[in-house]
């Protein structure tokens, strides 16, 4: 689904992504994580064609992706950040409908696919006419879940979708989150730094570490079997996350 | 009156479409034009009313700034006729040339496709004088006994304070020992000496002040000043194109004495009438002419300056707005093109705002256009800055997620950045408006007319009155400019936005 070969971007002196290869296959979900710095916003955002990779190519759905045929590539990826990233002078509707209105949708059509996510996302469709001002941390992530999921992209990037939640609601929207991939079968690349998130999620974790991956595989495979001194450091530096991460281990 | 009337409306009408209203208008409209005093607006009014009583139409542009922007404006035939002073023809306009005699004047002017009158009877030179008082206690009578008085306050008009036939050249002949001297608007001087703040200043023959301030005028003993004789100054072409009208200004030739000149100047300047009514009553009285001044009242002359007044905010400032949008658009896309952009705007900016309306004399010439010119030159900054610092302080996670979705660069800025900069350029719109207001005052001093003017006669003829009909109105529009914004910001800043002032998250 999505293929990067000897990507690689660096900002000054600071190599933010050696060359790097990434396969992410299709219909589940990867789980990028690392401590913080190591890269994995970047990785994201080179994805995405927030910022143009130094070097490598980056192939999505099997069309590597260009300047010319990105604009048209990003309608069939669906991106979220921490903050949310709603654009604050248009209300809950505009927001998710803004994309599909561009491209000149049926208003049926559109009005069908807003009820569908608002239910999906368990949002009250009494929120559609609010601004982002006037929604919680909660609500507004949700949003901005719905603006991902508006035109069924194949591909979502989902930057800490999370992190900026407190405990209590976190813990309820992974859970539904979790859900709503498992429905979609959508390819998924997620990034936390919380491994009991990332465990969570992920069928497969891709661990980074200074602008590199350092391991991928299952978190079993990790912890069992960890290619260097710093995966093994990194696991049991979680230490409270490792009680949650028993938990679903088993 | 009611062609003049007319005519003027036209005129501000036309110089707002930058189309000279002689050109437009048939007949011709002869253009005359008059210094910023008070006895060169007399007398261009009776050049107006003269040919007019002839039958043909004429508008008078009244107070252009100095001597420069009347002579420059024949030239290019923005005006047909003006009254000047022989001496500021001979030591100031055409110094390099040395002339003498009238002959070798006219032989000069011919070259130039310039003709002149006849002395109209009064030698308006320039004389230095000190009040009665001061006269006395120090038996002052000629300029030559001011040497012996190093610590007198000299007050000189700024043209005199700089021409060479003025202060450097007086000086410079009478060895004058004084430090102590200022230059000021030659208005603001008699108050000066009125007042005890200045104890020497210049004066012309036919001041009307002279008189009434009690001031004597010092003997020049040693013959400094040159001869200023009143002359009209005319283009050559006039008399192929207009014959009639020549021989009207002829007419005024020889018939105005320097004790009638003071007289009316004294009319104008202390008795407060129109200098229109006082032009009329000298060519009724004098010439046996039907003339007939405009005296407009109060409420004819504040739509006129109001019209006036609009008309160079509305253009300037719109036109600006249609070129520091785009600019700072561009400034915000391209950073490396954009710091060149910002500076090159705050440049401009430094510019004082009144030698940018002289700067844009020798490009333009004067009225409306140049003024329009220079007010959109004054407006650019902040739009392009404010619509720079709008764009570019769009927080990076809601520029990226409109990129993310696949939105095309110019939906990007019309559905999200340009919104959400909304405030910040309207602000920087209405900043540039209100300057606009402010500075299109100055406007006047070119010939564009607008509530300077006003305010330029009211100076001239130490009328709080005057003055106030220029500024009050001036400062209600500002604030009118200011609530238009206001209510244009409701209507305009999207309402999720407006949300963030009052929850402040
Ligand atoms: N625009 C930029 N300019 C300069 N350096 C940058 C820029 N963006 C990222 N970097 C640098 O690149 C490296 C990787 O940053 P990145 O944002 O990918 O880290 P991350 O893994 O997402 O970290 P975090 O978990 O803190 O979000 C860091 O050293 C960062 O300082
Ligand atoms: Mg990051």
């Amino acid at each position: 689904m999505l293929e990067l070969t000897q990507v690689s971007k660096r900002y000054g002196s600071t190599a933010a992504l050696a060359a790097t290869d990434l396969m992410v296959p299709a219909g589940q979900t990867t789980v990028l994580i690392g401590p913080s710095g190591c890269g994995k916003s970047t990785l994201l955002r080179l994805v995405a064609g927030l910022v143009r990779s130094d070097s490598g190519s980056i192939r999505v759905g099997g069309t590597t992706v260009t300047p010319e045929n990105l604009d048209v590539v990003r309608r069939r990826m669906g991106y979220v950040i921490q903050e949310g990233g709603l654009f604050p002078h248009l209300t809950v509707r505009r927001n998710a409908t803004l994309m599909a209105e561009h491209l000149k949708w049926p208003a049926a059509r559109i009005e069908q696919r807003l009820r569908t996510l608002t239910e999906m996302v368990r949002l009250s469709p009494e929120l559609w006419p609010r601004y982002p001002l006037e929604l919680s941390g909660g609500q507004r992530q949700r949003v901005s879940l719905m603006r991902a999921l508006m035109l069924d992209p194949d591909l979502l990037l989902l930057d800490e979708p999370l992190g900026a939640l407190d405990p209590m609601i976190r813990f309820e929207l992974q859970r539904e989150l979790k859900s709503i991939f498992d429905r979609l079968g959508k390819t998924v690349v997620l990034v936390t730094h919380d491994i009991a998130e990332a465990a969570f999620f992920g069928d497969r974790l891709v661990l980074m570490r200074e602008g590199g991956i350092v391991q991928q595989g299952s978190l079993r495979q990790l912890a069992a079997q960890p290619a260097e001194p710093f995966v093994e450091r990194f696991i049991s530096a979680q230490r409270e996350p490792v009680r949650l991460l028993n938990e679903v281990l088993g | 009156m009611i062609a003049r009337l007319v005519g003027s409306a036209f005129a501000a009408a036309m110089m707002a479409a930058c189309i000279h209203p002689s050109v437009a208008a048939t007949p011709e409209v002869v253009q005359v034009g008059s210094k910023k005093f008070t006895e060169s607006v007399i007398l261009g009014e009776m050049l107006a009313q003269v040919i007019e009583a002839a039958g043909n139409p004429a508008y008078h542009r009244r107070e252009l700034g100095g001597t420069r922007v009347l002579w420059g404006a024949l030239l290019k035939g923005e005006i047909d006729v003006y009254p000047e002073y022989t001496g500021t023809l001979r030591q100031e306009i055409l110094a390099a040339e040395n002339l003498g005699s009238d002959a070798e004047l006219r032989e000069a002017l011919a070259r130039r496709g310039l003709r002149m009158t006849g002395s109209l009877g009064f030698n308006n030179t320039y004389a230095i004088g000190v009040s009665g008082d001061l006269a006395d206690e120090l038996a002052l009578t000629t300029i030559s006994d001011l040497r012996a008085h190093p610590g007198l306050v000299m007050g000189f008009g700024n043209e005199f304070m700089n021409r060479a036939d003025g202060w450097p050249g007086l000086r410079a002949h009478y060895r004058l020992p004084q430090e102590n001297v200022r230059g000021l608007d030659h208005d603001l001087a008699y108050r000066g000496i009125a007042s005890g703040s200045l104890q020497v200043i210049d004066l012309y023959a036919t001041d009307a002040e002279i008189a009434y301030y009690g001031l004597r005028s010092l003997q020049d003993d040693q013959g400094f000043f040159p001869v200023y004789d009143a002359v009209l100054l005319y283009r050559a072409d006039l008399e192929t194109r207009l014959p009639g009208v020549v021989a009207q200004l002829q007419r005024l030739a020889g018939r105005i004495d320097a004790a009638t000149m003071a007289g009316l100047n004294a009319r104008v300047k202390i008795e407060r009438h129109a200098e229109s009514a006082v032009a009329a009553e000298f060519l009724r009285s004098r010439l046996g002419l039907h003339a007939v001044g405009d005296v407009t009242s109060v409420w004819q002359r504040l739509a006129r300056h109001t019209l006036e007044h609009l008309l160079l905010v509305a253009i300037s400032l719109s036109a600006a707005i249609l070129v520091a949008l785009p600019l700072g658009i561009l400034a915000a896309r391209r950073p490396r093109l954009g710091q060149s952009i910002l500076a090159a705007a705050g440049v401009l900016q430094t510019i004082p705002s009144l030698a940018l309306f002289v700067f844009m004399i020798p490009l333009l010439g004067i009225g409306g256009p140049p003024a329009v010119v220079a007010l959109f030159v004054y407006s650019l900054l902040p739009i392009v800055r404010n619509t720079h610092a709008g764009l570019t302080n769009i927080p990076l996670a809601i520029r990226e997620s409109a990129q993310a979705l696949g939105l095309p660069a110019p939906s990007r800025l019309r559905l999200i950045e340009l919104p959400l900069s909304a405030p910040t350029i309207l602000a920087g719109i209405k900043t540039a408006a209100v300057i606009n207001v402010g500075t299109a005052t100055l406007a006047a001093l070119i010939g564009a007319g607008g509530y300077g003017q006003p305010i330029l006669t009211g100076i001239r003829l130490d009328d709080i009155g005057l003055i106030l009909e220029g500024a009050v109105p001036a400062a209600v529009l500002a604030l009118a400019v200011q609530g238009v914004f206001e209510a244009t910001e409701r209507l305009v800043v999207p309402h999720g936005l407006r949300l963030e002032q009052t929850t402040g998250c």
